[in-house]
């Protein structure tokens, strides 16, 4: 960092502190939270699948975990993470073909990544109620 | 690397609260970041009154004002008063803008007003633009040629210089390089929107043939790609330009020269 004719150390200037929020940066960040949050999410699969593969008593004890309300909320919150980020992936991918960057379009896939998510999230596990699947 | 938090040299203290003018109806509250090199005392936030039925309407206006009835030694950059220069670039009421294009009644509230983020602070709102300007003679930007020169100038019919729209208005103010979360980060290897805007309005001249050098220069993880489209810099442009878009299209002219 360049110093000043007095030898002394220019500050750097606020930065995340006085810059205002904006939606495309929280879809940004949100999407590396959920992208580093499912990898934790998959420990979860790799877990399920090593008890199925010791056998019965463990995959039952796996199969408690998950029908339990935690095990629920656990996988409530993973599955949301997955579709949020799936969603966010493909916004990338329209992105990169340089459509969709204008100043309604940014709007509407930040919006529309947050309103979808939670939709299809909610219809997937109305759904596995409804189907009598939990 | 990513230092969320700011040095210790640079944590900003409480300042000074100046005197309101005398018999003054209607006022505008500014809050502006200060330093000064000479006393090498961390960076404040003063607070002063402006008295806007004595003031133009801008938010310059309102420095100007400060600066000639309060505090002289208010320091920070302006020249044209009209957008065109990009002198008076710098972070009010949380965005980066011209401090001259932006009105005092666009703000609900108090004027806050700091320097262009994450950049060394030479005094109260002047920040050093040093790196930035060697990143942008990195490019080259200027039109490279390899064949003869044309006895009068270098011809481009309107579809091609219609390419030009949306890019050759940049007026280097630096507002959205320095709104980028990535260029905070890495800024000293990512080029950032203003420089890559620069670079794609001379890869897309129709006059330039230095294409694919400029490609193999930008073809680099830090250089290009740390583009995240976060798009801080689409939103504070204060030209209403898109270096986001810009990037995406460098971005597949790297692809396309593949294919």
């Amino acid at each position: 960092m360049a110093n000043s004719k007095t030898g002394v150390q220019r500050p750097l200037s606020p930065h995340l502190q006085v810059y205002r929020f904006t939606t495309t940066m929280l879809m940004s960040i949100v999407h590396r939270i959920t992208g580093g949050a499912l990898y934790f999410g998959i420990l979860l699969l790799v877990g399920w699948l090593l008890a199925a593969a010791s056998g019965p008593e463990a995959f039952d004890m796996a199969q408690g975990f998950f029908g339990s309300w935690f095990g629920i909320l656990v996988l409530l919150g993973f599955s949301w993470t997955l579709i949020h980020h799936a969603i966010g992936g493909i916004r990338h991918l329209v992105w990169d073909t340089g459509a969709g960057l204008g100043p309604k379009g940014r709007e509407a896939w930040g919006l529309g990544t947050i309103i979808g998510s939670v939709v299809i999230t909610a219809a997937l596990w109305i759904g596995a109620f409804v189907f009598g699947l939990i | 690397m990513v230092q969320l938090t700011l040095p210790k040299n640079s944590q900003i203290k409480q300042g000074k609260v100046w005197e309101k003018p005398q018999g003054a109806k209607n006022l505008a509250e500014y809050k502006i970041y200060r330093y000064d090199p000479d006393t090498g005392e961390n960076p404040r936030v003063d607070t002063f009154y402006v008295d806007r039925d004595d003031c133009g309407p801008m938010v310059l206006d309102g420095l100007i004002w400060i600066k000639n009835k309060v505090d002289s030694t208010l320091t920070f950059r302006r020249s044209c008063r009209e957008g065109i220069c990009g002198s008076c670039a710098m972070n009010i009421d949380g965005a980066n803008t011209l401090a001259c294009t932006k009105g005092m009644d666009d703000i609900k509230g108090t004027v806050k007003i700091y320097p262009l983020p994450h950049m060394p602070v030479v005094k109260d709102l002047v920040p050093d633009l040093t790196r930035f300007y060697a990143q942008h003679a990195s490019i080259q930007p200027y039109l490279k040629t390899v064949t003869a020169k044309p006895e009068k100038e270098w011809r481009q019919s309107r579809e091609d210089r219609a390419k030009l729209d949306g890019l050759y208005e940049c007026i280097l103010c630096a507002c959205c390089s320095t709104s980028c979360p990535s260029y905070w980060w890495v800024g000293d290897r990512y080029l950032g929107p203003a420089v890559l805007l620069q670079a794609y309005r001379w890869l897309i001249d129709s006059r330039d043939e230095a294409t694919g050098e400029r490609l193999d220069d930008l073809e680099d993880p830090f250089r290009l790609y740390r583009c995240h489209t976060i798009l801080n810099c689409a939103k504070t442009c204060p030209k209403g330009l898109n270096p986001a878009k810009a990037i995406a299209e460098i971005k597949k002219m790297m692809i396309e020269r593949q294919l």
